[in-house]
């Protein structure tokens, strides 16, 4: 499926050419010769430069640990020759990083990891960029999202909504940005409950964690890697995950649980579900060959130790999906976005 | 004094050739990384991780925790010869170290730059050894409103103990808070004062503008005045460094307390750049003599360097402990961290001994090894300022430019660094004090982002900032700090009335 877009892609620069000059026209034919005689082997395109993976959040975020992993996992397993380095281009809760790629066009030496965030910065804050701008590789993993609260607090989600309901002053969500996934969960989880909470939007995942165990938050609603080691630790507890069936990871992770033990939010009477996407982009306008390569290179990466160790301890959903079926998703996806943005009302007019 | 058996243990696990090699190495790097300015620890560190993913977990840490201390160590250099802060916490250096070395006495000031940076490390190290469990429980104290106090403090404190007219430094500092609210504000998921531009997106790099505003306003100054560089490398030798040693115990108030403000805002995510800059005004505070402070002294080298020192050693507490990052530098080791599989956090200091006890063994090895290294190298550094300024001053631009490329990859940034190199020129010429202003660009937004979690979570009552004993202090020690003349004054003023009352 990969190829026959990229054949598509190609034939259009092509026509544009041959109208041109007879000098641009014989260096089109050249072009298309050279395309004919690499054919045959469709990743025979390789980088030539130090490949730059772009991270859209901060040091030590969930995009960062996952880009630091391929970087590792590359590495060890020589599937690359040429070394991968990442760029943390977290300025702007991650718009920068979007804004550089959509600059980048044509260079294949720069991937992004890419998250919802594709989706909701442009609605919330009107930054000028849309996914389709760039060039879809693969999806490789769904990320979960769970409902945290501090170990002393309510055992139960439905003991949390009822001392949500019953506080005088209204629960303190922590969360990751504003207008984001974390404080589309809260405006959602207020809209079935009616309970109140209000939304504390701080820099990272690891401080909201942190806010939690100290006591400033009621709750929060992080992806598991980020609450990981504070659970391990005894000091929050896993209320329900936000997904239609339990993570499947049946390892013991704290003394007693396995990620397999939280119960969804919908056995516990919260009929609420949100996975968020971990998709790898090259900018705009590179070649089929290029997109080719990628593709190849994170199916390599989705069948490393590395990437399976990681997926188990981060309790993420493996999956893989490039071409057809990637786009197809991501529609479906960038619809789904949409409408969660547009009924909590964090669209900019 | 179970963790004396650990530590020991860690040194065990140290004491090898191939560890203390790697050690040497790693110095080096820091120290040539740190000369550079903008080209600082977060981007050594990162630039020279992957080279560790094939290490052991162990050596890996250890050269990369070496290329920190480099970096720490290094930072002073270009601060005391050029007036250019290699890192943002060396700028308050500046302001003692560089008057000195254009007396003709830069080896004095660099050896009291690498010892103080060598005792507030220790100190900090000694913390770190023996108080950890218990800290890492008093950070999580640490909530919006006392992130705020913090913030309130060092605004407060620069007001009330700074040296320049009181106007000037809040003209100076208004001008750093408003420039601090480019790009996205977290709080409400808005772009702010960018004017459409992409590159203004991710706001206005703090260490682009301390090198346009310290280096090129520096360059630009000494171009007008006279084409040299007005300092003279004196006689370097082992006496200097002896002389330099004789006297510190004479300022050991100063080096104890500056110890303390950079362990306190190390293990409180405050940063070493709100420790400098503390420990020069509140020794300058303390000092029966303020007025020669900023001409020379060698105790406004010790306060800043001692409390930048501490900090940045005691930010790795809280970054083994519950993960979150103290600095820039522990951010990049935390990536780190997770590519050897070892997530840091509450069990990492039971899972990981080895691994732990090793680091902070390594603290104190890298340290001594490093202050060795540094003054032995001293010579050498002080000897750049015999070379003429024709030949310097082009190569200082260019490291400038390279620096402030560096930090985001991004030609905008080398623009903006020129700009506020005039914006620097403008400010001395004036007699606007340029500190103020940095410090309010690094802290603003996260003094504004505190303030305001702080009211979505009290609902918009001020109350909350003194609702317990520990927000509480903080806050009305700021505001006694920041009307400190006045209540200087009116104690002054009741003294002499009760006086011929006594009499």
């Amino acid at each position: 499926m990969t190829a026959v877009q990229g054949f598509c892609g190609f034939s259009k620069p092509n026509k544009e050419i041959g109208k041109k000059l007879v000098g641009q026209i014989l260096r089109a034919t050249a072009t298309v010769a050279a395309l004919l005689i690499n054919a045959p082997a469709f990743a025979a395109w390789e980088p030539t430069k130090p490949v730059e993976i772009v991270v859209a959040a901060g040091a030590g975020g969930a995009s960062d640990q996952m880009a630091r992993m391929m970087q590792a996992a590359i590495q060890k397993n020589n599937l690359m020759k040429q070394p991968m380095v990442v760029s943390l281009k977290g300025g702007a809760s991650g718009a920068e990083a979007l804004m550089y790629m959509k600059s980048s066009e044509g260079d294949p030496n720069k991937v992004l990891i890419a998250y919802s965030l594709i989706y909701m910065l442009p609605l919330s804050a009107k930054i000028p960029f849309n996914w389709r701008d760039l060039t879809p590789v693969s999806v490789i993993a769904l990320d979960q999202f769970v409902l945290w609260d501090n170990a002393s607090g309510p055992k139960s989600v439905k003991d949390f909504i009822a001392a949500a309901k019953a506080a005088s002053a209204p629960f303190k969500m922590g969360g990751t940005g504003s207008k984001r996934e974390d404080h589309v969960l809260t405006v959602f989880m207020e809209q079935k409950t009616g309970a109140k909470f209000s939304y504390l939007p701080y820099k990272s995942g690891g401080e909201a964690a942190t806010q939690l165990v100290g006591g400033h938050t009621e709750s929060n609603v992080n992806n598991p890697s980020e609450n990981l080691e504070v659970w391990r630790a005894g000091q929050v507890r896993a209320l329900c995950v936000f997904d239609k069936e339990r993570i499947a990871y049946k390892t013991k992770v704290t003394e007693t649980q396995s990620w397999n033990d939280i119960p969804t939010c919908k056995e516990e009477g919260l009929d609420m579900q949100y996975l968020m996407l971990r998709a790898m982009f090259l900018p705009g306008k590179v070649t089929a060959e290029q997109q080719a390569f990628y593709a190849d290179l994170f199916q390599k990466v989705t069948q490393t130790a590395e990437y399976k160790d990681y997926m188990e301890k981060q309790a993420l959903k493996p999956i893989f999906l490039t071409g057809k079926d990637m786009i197809q998703f991501l529609e479906d996806d960038d619809k789904l976005n949409a409408t969660l943005m547009n009924e909590a009302g964090f669209v900019a007019k | 004094m179970e963790a004396l058996g650990l530590l020991l243990h860690g040194f065990a696990v140290l004491l090898t050739w191939k560890t203390l090699l790697l050690m040497m190495v790693g110095l080096v790097l820091g120290i040539f990384v740190g000369v550079l300015p903008g080209l600082g620890g977060p981007n050594g560190v990162a630039i020279l991780l992957p080279l560790t993913f094939t290490m052991d977990p162990t050596s890996a840490i250890v050269m990369l925790s070496c290329i920190y201390w480099g970096a720490l160590f290094g930072g002073a250099i270009t601060s005391i010869l050029f007036n250019i802060p290699g890192e943002a916490w060396s700028v308050a250096t500046t302001f003692d170290g560089y008057p000195m070395a254009q007396q003709g006495k830069a080896a004095e000031a660099l050896t009291a730059a690498f010892t103080s940076s060598f005792i507030g490390s220790l100190v900090a190290v000694l913390l770190i050894t023996f108080l950890a469990p218990m800290i890492s429980s008093f950070a999580l104290k640490f909530g919006p409103p006392e992130f705020f106090a913090v913030y309130l403090l060092t605004f407060c404190s620069f007001v009330g103990l700074g040296r320049d007219a009181k106007h000037k430094t809040v003209i100076s500092m208004s001008l750093g808070l408003s420039l601090a609210g480019v790009g996205m504000d977290t709080v409400s998921g808005q772009l702010r004062m960018t004017f459409g531009s992409a590159d203004l997106l991710r706001g206005i790099n703090f260490l682009v503008a301390v090198i346009g505003l310290f280096g090129i306003s520096e360059i630009l100054l000494t171009m007008e005045e006279r084409l040299a560089l007005r300092g003279h490398a004196a006689g370097i030798s082992l006496r200097v460094v002896l002389s330099v040693w004789k006297d510190l115990p004479k300022y050991w108030v100063t080096l104890v307390r500056s110890s303390f403000i950079g362990c306190w805002l190390g293990i409180t995510p405050g940063g070493a750049i709100a420790a400098s800059f503390m420990g020069y005004n509140l020794a300058k505070r303390f000092s029966k003599d303020q007025a020669s402070f900023g001409k020379g002294r060698i105790e406004g080298v010790f306060a800043p360097e001692t409390a930048a020192h501490a900090s940045g050693t005691s930010a790795l507490l809280p970054m083994l402990a519950l993960g979150i990052p103290g600095s820039g530098t522990a951010a990049i080791l935390l990536g780190g961290l997770m590519v050897w599989g070892l997530n840091p956090g509450p069990l990492l200091f039971v899972e990981h001994k080895d691994f732990v006890w090793g680091l902070i063994a390594s603290m104190y090895l890298g340290n001594v090894v490093g202050l060795v290294l540094v003054l032995t190298t001293v010579p050498i550094f002080a000897s750049i300022l015999r070379v003429p300024f024709a030949a310097v001053a082009p190569m200082i631009v260019v490291s400038c430019a390279i620096g402030a490329y560096a930090i985001q990859n991004a030609m905008f940034d080398i623009w903006l660094m020129l700009g506020f190199g005039v914006v620097g020129y403008v400010f001395k010429k004036i007699g606007i004090p340029l500190a103020p202003f940095t410090l309010a660009l690094v802290l603003g937004n996260r003094a504004e982002d505190a303030f305001r979690l702080s009211m979505i979570g009290s609902g918009g009552d001020m109350k909350v900032f003194w609702s317990n004993g520990l927000v509480g202090s903080i806050t009305t020690l700021a505001i006694i700090l920041l009307f400190w003349p006045l209540i200087d004054r009116a104690f002054a003023g009741v003294s002499r009335l009760l006086r011929p009352a006594k009499a």
